[in-house]
């Protein structure tokens, strides 16, 4: 058998494991996307009148359902980073890694089958927080090409989150802390271009806003959803998500691969 | 007895240090093709290092190892092939129920759809499992995971198994029957290096036992080799009362006496005629004698006289 088919058929096996826990534990789901859409129908409902009228003097409600969505969806991006954390973390405390470790497997597919798990569950909890999106209020203006692009984007920026957060599932000695290094993830849309415009904002968090990943994502997505200017946000965007994925996947590897000492 | 064919595990040297501890210190091992050889140790010896280091889990410092002929190091997806590994700590999925962790083995063996599933059904019948097979793991009993876990490791069918104290935390009934399907194993031509701290269990099944103690191999034999190393036989005597025990401990010299029990512990091969002329020489010094129990040489005895300490480790487990 060929490396490739090896790897392929070892990392389809280790995925449906990770779904099988998923479809039998269901609740770490629900706690992933309800965080986002409670963020969203608190911004909307309580903080979106004021904010709506921030955006500009036709600013309402409405307006800033539109405005907010993006980064929700980001927001909903990194809290599943989260859950990916988690689940990484218990499963290295458990006895069936050294198994697999010492079964002639394509070794990586642990991490593999844990990636594409957490890419499936995402785009799943994406959809429903856009549908949840849709009934407050939100209205793209995208035709199908855009649609895709958008999917597209936000499949990218959580492939290098979910290896970004297998890799601090890795580095931690206990689940407790696992759970707690991505929760910097969540608040970056906060600080960047989520919530409100970041001219706004005092200077020296400005320039944090303008320069840290999510800005870019965040502004490529508002442009293919809401027909607002991408501008150089999209090549952004698009390098960002590579560079994460590249130095989280080698970290994550490099991680798995140590003597797994007691 | 084995065959004088290559044999399944070599290793020489081997070497493994955790900081300033040393864990393994220079070990050798030898074991042939279809037997079962028993690592002897009290916890902390290094029997798990080694069955790491063996099974291709961590590297050693130093040294060289080959499994069916592969090296270890260079060659570790070769071994891994081979072997099949049953640790101390559970390696079961615990969230997937049993078939589905049997299954999982046979996809990751890459068993066919069909031979898996029939293999998988093969082995939750043989293994007494076939009526929890759908129930999480979770819910099992500390035998029945035991039980799961040899059985996956024997999905793809390995030459060589490690068991790593594969009855520890049994109860004795589990632990018998683990005997058997140990014992059914060899029967089949595998070949297992087994780890443990029980001196019976490795007198039970074992061709061969070394013992390991401080990252060193300090005996090795049969166990039938061990025990004629030292004279460990005796007979125990079991008075009623001070006076005959006082008589009787004058009577037999080298005895140990233990007044609280009120026993004497005599020296002795345990043969018919001995115990004749010792129950002989207890009837001419007119000694009534309450009970006598005959004890052969076993590896308990064999572990005091290499190390020169008692087990302590087994004493506290008791």
């Amino acid at each position: 058998m060929s490396t490739l088919t090896l790897a392929a058929r070892d990392s389809g096996t280790m995925l449906r494991r990770n779904l099988l826990h998923m479809r039998r534990y269901p609740s770490m789901t629900l706690l992933l996307v309800g965080v986002p859409v409670i963020i969203l129908l608190l911004f909307v409902y309580v903080f979106g009148g004021t904010l709506g009228a921030g955006l500009g003097p036709t600013g309402d409600r409405a307006e800033y359902a539109n405005y907010v969505t993006p980064g929700i969806l980001l927001i909903t991006v990194a809290s599943a980073a989260q859950g990916t954390a988690i689940s990484v973390a218990m499963d290295m405390t458990e006895g069936i890694i050294a198994r697999f470790r010492t079964m002639a497997i394509f070794r990586p597919s642990v991490l593999t089958g844990h990636v594409l798990g957490s890419l499936i569950q995402t785009m799943l909890s994406l959809a429903a927080v856009t549908g949840v999106a849709l009934l407050v209020g939100f209205r793209p203006t995208a035709n199908p090409v855009e649609w895709l692009a958008a999917i597209g984007v936000l499949a990218m920026i959580t492939f290098a989150l979910t290896w970004l957060s297998v890799a601090l599932g890795l580095v931690t000695k206990s689940v407790e802390t696992a759970s707690n290094l991505p929760m910097p993830l969540v608040l970056l849309p906060f600080l960047g271009s989520g919530f409100v415009p970041t001219d706004s904002m005092p200077t020296a968090v400005r320039l944090f806003a303008d320069y840290q990943p999510f800005t870019p994502v965040m502004e490529t997505l508002r442009g293919l959803l809401l027909g607002t200017g991408i501008g150089s946000n999209a090549i952004l965007a698009v390098a960002w998500c590579v560079a994460i994925t590249v130095l989280c996947f080698l970290w994550a590897k490099a991680l798995y691969n140590r003597d797994p000492a007691r | 007895m084995a065959s004088p064919s290559r044999p399944a595990i070599v290793a020489t040297g081997l070497r493994k240090s955790y900081g300033d501890k040393v864990v393994l210190d220079g070990i050798d091992l030898q074991i042939a093709d279809g037997t079962i050889f028993a690592l002897l140790g009290p916890n902390g010896a290094g029997k798990t290092t080694t069955v790491q280091i063996l099974s291709t889990l961590i590297a050693a410092d130093g040294g060289e190892a080959r499994i069916g002929g592969h090296d270890l190091t260079r060659e570790p997806d070769a071994v891994r092939e081979l072997i099949g590994v049953t640790g101390q700590f559970s390696a079961v999925d615990n969230l997937l129920t049993g078939r589905e962790n049997l299954s999982l083995m046979a996809d990751l063996r890459h068993l066919g759809r069909a031979a898996g599933r029939r293999r998988v059904v093969e082995l939750l019948e043989q293994f007494d499992l076939a009526e929890a097979a759908g129930k999480p793991v979770a819910t099992y009993s500390g035998g029945m995971r035991r039980r799961l876990d040899l059985a996956m490791t024997l999905v793809g069918e390995p030459r060589v198994i490690f068991l790593d104290e594969p009855t520890t935390g049994l109860d004795p009934r589990s632990r018998r029957a683990m005997w058997q399907i140990i014992r059914d194993l060899v029967a089949g031509g595998v070949t297992i290096l087994l780890t443990t701290q029980y001196l019976e269990e490795a007198d039970q099944l074992a061709d061969r036992v070394a013992f390991l103690d401080h990252g060193r191999l300090i005996a090795e034999g049969s166990p039938h080799e061990l025990k004629r190393l030292i004279p460990g036989g005796h007979v125990v005597l079991q008075f009623a009362d001070h006076a005959g025990l006082d008589s009787a401990a004058g009577l037999f010299a080298p005895a140990t006496r233990d007044d609280a029990a009120l026993t004497l512990q005599i020296p002795s091969d345990g043969g018919v005629g001995s115990l004749r002329s010792l129950l002989d020489q207890l009837d001419r010094a007119s000694i009534s004698v309450a009970g006598l129990t005959v004890h052969g040489p076993d590896l308990d005895d064999v572990f005091l006289t290499l190390t020169g300490r008692p087990d302590n480790e087994r004493a506290m487990a008791r």
